[in-house]
């Protein structure tokens, strides 16, 4: 099995994947953290906050995967809906 | 007529025409060479009107000069050049030169001082890129075409009453400035909205684009919805109306985009939600907010142009198009890779992308209105876009699974294109100052300060995070999204076909059983007034005299009594 894996392009073993999670996590925290010493102006007060970007930019996503998937569930159709 | 500059729009057009009648290395030459030397008259434009042709009575401005309309110009060169570049050596004579005409026209509406040579080189666009979109080549794109070609008449008609009233109203054919407050000015604006791909219509753009060739599709992502932003920062600076349809059409764009399969339509939706970005733009109206339109309309044109090449040459490569049937590309084909995830950042204003400079202009002319709800929106937008085109697009295409697929990186010309306009998106995103040198106002903004640049980091990046957490439920389907275009492709042929079921039916119905009585008062007519009919036939003067003795005496009789 892990020598079919080492065949397999070194992006797509299932270490390199590992470890690229790793690396996105150090990254996803350092942006976070850098933030109590890179002032991020605040125009309206609640975006100045502490790590407001970050959640506002999780919570916007899965909000909008949400409406997404439960509009799918009213308008999708099978590929083949408007073959004459 | 009196000119005293070359008409841009005509240095391509004759090239479009001449594409047509030459072949191999002239046609090629055509191509390459009359993009550059339709940038350069672009660029002999002075500022003011340089051209006037008499016409009924009008004076028409076919070329009217100034910075807005000289940078949409060199966009619209600069497009035609790279997808000249892209497509020259694949695609057919006759696409190519549809394709020429169609960048014509969106030049001449680029420098047209007034309102009916607009409205000409407008419905020019229609007929041309209609014509794009029938290269395609399949029934599909022949269907396509027609809906696409029903919608941009049905525009045009709107917009021709709406000039033909705003004319009659202000005695002049001057493009000015106005507001939608009456019939005419809401017709004009509606007319201008449709090719935008505003709502409800929206619809036309995601059905017609990604069923042209994968060259064509390049073009057409460039100047019809370009052109109507150009036109509407003209005719509708500051309309409120617009800030909410713009953000409409930029939630629109992601949540379709996140629904869809195919990966062409993703790029097309995200067309409309970018131009979501500037009509909103436009509606905010302040010189900060148009420069802000006007640089997104031009970065947006190079990324989009790019996304829509790397999705072309893998459509070239692998003849395949759907996110379920492609992934893991990045294996041999690393320089379209690179390239598509180059416009997929631009596109989600990633720093040093040219998205962070010039969609950012927007943002911060909602912050200085103090508009906050809209300044949060556009900020989950940007969100919004990352997700549904920044890490979606490349993933599905180039990563996700091993469709097993090891196609061939690109052609060296379409390898080109997509290189120069990558170093473009990096270009106007690192060294940002020339460019907004050639905005229509002055610009006194900062592109880069840390707090905005860790901003956005952390927007986007937990984005992406929200992105791969959610990947079970990002699953594609084999399906496809109704749109507002159900109405008419299902519910007007569902009534138009019982409406003619039901005429049909009362046909028959009719003639079983009216008829039969019809016949009946036929015969009688006919007996009465017939050639041989009582009525019909000839009488004496005398009996007609008796008659009418008869008739006077009784008038006279019933006088008395």
């Amino acid at each position: 099995m892990t020598v079919e894996c080492e065949k397999d392009h070194w992006l797509v073993r299932p270490r390199t994947i590992r470890r690229l999670w790793i690396v996105f996590s150090a990254v996803l925290a350092l942006v976070a953290i850098l933030q109590f010493v890179i002032k991020v102006k605040g125009y309206f007060g609640i975006d100045g906050w502490s790590g407001f970007a970050a959640l506002f930019g999780f919570l916007c996503c899965i909000a909008m995967v949400l409406m997404a998937k439960g509009l799918g569930l009213l308008l999708k159709r099978k590929e083949t809906f408007y073959d004459d | 007529m009196m000119t005293e500059a070359l008409p841009p729009a005509l240095i391509l057009l004759t090239a479009a025409i001449l594409i047509g009648l030459t072949r191999g290395h002239v046609r090629s030459a055509i191509v390459l060479l009359s993009p550059l030397v339709t940038l350069w008259a672009t660029w002999q434009i002075p500022d003011g009107i340089s051209m006037t042709v008499d016409f009924v009575g009008y004076q028409l401005e076919p070329i009217e000069g100034s910075a807005l309309r000289r940078l949409f110009a060199t966009i619209f060169a600069l497009m035609t050049f790279v997808g000249g570049l892209y497509a020259f050596r694949h695609a057919s004579a006759l696409e190519l030169a549809a394709s020429y005409a169609y960048a014509a026209g969106a030049i001449g509406v680029a420098f047209a001082g007034d309102l009916i040579t607009l409205f000409v080189f407008w419905e020019a666009m229609a007929i041309f890129s209609t014509a794009v979109v029938w290269c395609g080549n399949t029934p599909m794109a022949g269907r396509a075409g027609k809906r696409y070609a029903v919608m941009h008449v049905i525009g045009g008609v709107i917009l021709m009453a709406g000039i033909t009233g705003v004319t009659v109203q202000t005695g002049s054919i001057e493009i000015q400035a106005m507001r939608a407050v009456d019939f005419p000015s809401w017709m004009v604006l509606i007319g201008l909205l449709i090719n935008a791909a505003a709502p409800p219509v929206s619809a036309w753009l995601s059905d017609a684009y990604p069923e042209a060739t994968s060259t064509g599709a390049v073009f057409l992502s460039a100047f019809t919805t370009k052109t109507a932003v150009l036109a509407l920062i003209l005719l509708f600076p500051g309309e409120p109306v617009l800030i909410g349809v713009g953000i409409y059409m930029i939630f629109y764009g992601i949540i379709y985009a996140l629904l869809e399969n195919d990966a062409r339509r993703i790029l097309a939706f995200s067309i409309v939600n970018q131009v979501g970005f500037m009509v909103c733009a436009i509606g905010i109206g302040t010189q900060l907010a148009l420069n802000g339109a006007a640089a997104h309309a031009f970065a947006h044109i190079i990324y989009k142009g790019l996304l829509f090449m790397s999705a072309g040459v893998v459509l070239y490569r692998t003849g395949k198009r759907k996110c379920t049937d492609l992934g893991g590309l990045f294996r041999t084909m690393p320089l379209t890779c690179v390239c598509g995830i180059i416009g997929a950042l631009s596109i989600s204003s990633f720093p040093l992308t040219s998205g962070f400079t010039t969609k950012l202009l927007i943002s911060e002319a909602a912050l200085s209105e103090g508009l906050a709800v809209i300044y949060f929106l556009l900020a989950a937008a940007s969100a919004g876009v990352f997700l549904h085109a920044g890490i979606k697009f490349p993933w599905f295409v180039f990563f996700q699974k091993d469709s097993g697929l090891r196609p061939k990186d690109a052609p060296w010309n379409m390898g080109a294109a997509m290189v120069s306009f990558a170093l473009i998106c990096i270009g106007l995103g690192v060294f940002p100052e020339p460019f907004y040198a050639l905005l229509p106002y002055p610009v006194e903004y900062e592109a880069y300060s840390p707090g905005k640049v860790l901003f956005y980091l952390q927007l986007l990046l937990f984005s992406g995070l929200a992105f791969f957490l959610l990947l079970p439920a990002m699953k594609r389907t084999l399906t496809i999204t109704l749109d507002t275009d159900w109405l008419w492709r299902i519910c007007m042929k569902l009534l138009a076909n019982t409406l003619l079921v039901t005429m049909i039916a009362t046909n028959e119905a009719f003639s079983r059983s009216t008829w039969p009585r019809f016949d009946a008062m036929r015969t009688w007519t006919r007996r009465h007034w017939g050639d041989q009919g009582v009525f019909a036939r000839s009488w004496p003067i005398g009996t007609t005299a008796i008659w009418i003795s008869v008739l006077l005496s009784g008038y006279v009789l019933l006088y008395y009594i």
